[in-house]
């Protein structure tokens, strides 16, 4: 097994898919920005294949939203390049879904669930637009697809944050976009609604056949689900299999800090300080501890608990 | 009050009533009241220094409505909202006593534009305001869907490639249109109640988009009308009655819904 390679050094292609190579549907390249004197990202490089499901992990202020932004055509990068189905990224609507961390929409706004997912049809056509049973019928099917139909009719202004994201999924994946890209779908849910929407995520974008790219500050949730992850810290970002890039050298190099990887019970520890290192993987009955102490500012103390 | 000389009355506050409501649906939806709160009184100072210069009212509300909101407009892509809202508002109040002061019309006149006057509208007032109701009709309807987006998912219609900037200024300019439309009717200081009483009423009722715009026509249309009927009765200024009205439908409004919801 290559091991990977961090960015700007050159990455080695990920593995095909299972079912063959398929055509890159983003591509993104030495991508770098520097906002307000810092550097957010520093030639980030990585490609997502149809149907994958790319974890986007990062810790807080680590550029997640800035390179979501750049993927989605929101905000120009200083250099590199984007390219969504071989084709230079646009301010067109240009095959990607879009579900935002949050969306404020006041409890009493007219607009149903149904509404809502209907505008992700053709929300950006001007023009008026008559209703029909094709319409109707395709946004009955999309809400079922995301396990919605029971509050189709209610307020979206009303609903839960889990039941906000399965309509903001709807919307997006109504106009049958290549890409969906999800902004920290979980932070404002609590853990079996961020499961749930996980899961759902990853089935759906299956069935269609779309690729994920989903932000989030702790890998754990997604580690049922994900085909690829994309690590970012120190503006950097190294992109592959969770087995080759969440090791302990790989994020040491990443950080350019000593980094231990733990994994526990299934679930993967991430923790400054170098000293459990040779720990880790007996860690069993042992007390872990990181060497806290040695931690510089702004790295992560422990992905998940 | 059913006279020939009253009929233009009815049809302009009709007119009238209808923009208000289906402009005022995205105000609210928008959480843009203090701004239609804010563009009349552009129009106000308008219609004031329109007669200093010897030009139509019609043509001073117009420009100042359109001119305070494209000011709004740009001045809050890279400042607070509320405090470019805020200080266009006092510009204009401060634009529109001046204006007042050098001029010579006598005081009733001044007191209709800030209060509203139905019964001195001419037949010319009607064949202006049904082109200018039609082409804010016609602008609804071509924007619809991407305002809509806009208005409730800002960041996901950005992503699809409809301009927040592009948006908002034609928003704002909708909200110069209804007010140029609406400030002789129902003058400026209380064209914005009419903006926002019957949408916000409106969408209490219902969780359709399509039956919130038609209630809220169908509520501003009785709101002007009564106005109308209870201003020819009474000789109090319509303004009175439209403001009233308007936030007497919201109270009820919020009162059945809290009623419904039991």
């Amino acid at each position: 097994m290559s091991a990977p390679v961090i960015s700007p050094m050159s990455l080695p292609a990920p593995g095909p898919a299972p079912d063959g190579p398929a055509r890159p549907v983003l591509e993104v390249e030495q991508v770098s920005i520097r906002l307000g004197g810092r550097q957010i990202l520093d030639r980030v490089g990585f490609t997502l294949r149809a149907g994958e499901f790319t974890g986007l992990i990062g810790s807080n202020g680590a550029g997640k939203t800035t390179l979501l932004r750049i993927v989605l055509g929101l905000r120009g990068a200083d250099g590199g390049s984007v390219r969504v189905g071989g084709k230079p990224l646009t301010r067109r609507a240009r095959g990607v879904g879009y579900v935002p961390q949050k969306i404020q929409i006041e409890h009493d706004a007219p607009l149903r669930a149904r509404d809502l997912v209907a505008l992700g049809l053709d929300g950006e056509r001007l023009g008026p637009r008559l209703p029909s049973r094709d319409r109707r019928d395709a946004v009955a099917r999309m809400l079922e697809a995301v396990d919605a139909t029971r509050f189709a009719d209610a307020r979206v202004g009303t609903l839960s944050g889990g039941e906000q994201q399965r309509v903001l999924i709807a919307h997006a994946l109504i106009a049958r976009p290549r890409l969906l890209v999800m902004d920290e779908p979980l932070a404002n849910l609590d853990l079996r609604a961020g499961q749930e929407i996980v899961e759902l995520t990853s089935r759906v974008a299956r069935e269609q056949g779309v690729a994920v790219l989903l932000s989030a500050h702790d890998i754990n949730p997604l580690l049922p689900v994900m085909d690829k992850v994309v690590y970012l810290a120190e503006g950097r970002a190294v992109h592959g299999r969770t087995d080759q890039v969440v090791r302990s050298e790989v994020l040491s190099e990443l950080y350019r800090h000593p980094i231990s990887v733990l994994r526990v019970d299934g679930r993967i520890l991430v923790v400054a300080g170098a000293t459990v290192r040779a720990e880790a993987f007996d860690a069993g009955e042992r007390d872990v501890r990181a060497d806290t102490a040695a931690r510089p500012a702004g790295l992560p103390e422990v992905h998940a608990g | 009050m059913f006279a020939p000389f009253m009929q233009d009355t009815w049809i302009t506050a009709g007119i009238v009533a209808v923009i208000a409501a289906l402009v005022g649906f995205f105000v609210v939806l928008r959480a843009a009241a203090f701004t239609a709160h804010a563009v009349p009184n552009a129009a106000f100072a308008g219609a004031a220094g329109a007669g200093l210069v010897g030009v139509s009212s019609l043509v001073g509300l117009g420009v100042f409505s359109l001119g305070g909101a494209l000011l709004i407009g740009l001045l809050s892509r890279k400042g607070r909202h509320d405090a470019v809202t805020a200080l266009t508002v006092a510009l204009m109040l401060g634009l529109g006593a001046l204006f007042l002061s050098w001029s010579t019309e006598y005081a009733p006149e001044i007191y209709s534009l800030l209060f509203g006057e139905v019964l001195g509208l001419s037949s010319q007032d009607v064949t202006t305001t049904a082109i200018l109701g039609f082409a804010c009709v016609a602008v609804l309807a071509c924007v619809y869907r991407p305002l809509m987006l806009s208005s409730t998912l800002p960041e996901v219609a950005e992503a699809r490639g409809i301009r927040q900037v592009r948006i908002d200024l034609l928003f704002l300019t909708l909200v110069a249109l209804a007010t140029t439309t609406a400030v002789p009717v129902v003058g400026a200081l209380l064209m914005f109640t009419l903006m926002i009483g019957p949408p916000a009423a409106a969408r209490a009722l219902t969780r359709h988009p399509a039956p919130a715009l038609t209630l809220g026509v169908l509520l501003a249309l009785a709101t002007v009308w009564i106005a109308i009927a209870a201003s020819y009765q009474t000789d109090w200024p319509i303004g009175f009655f439209v403001g009233v009205i308007s936030a007497a439908w919201y109270l009820l409004a919020r009162a059945a819904a809290a009623v419904f919801r039991r």
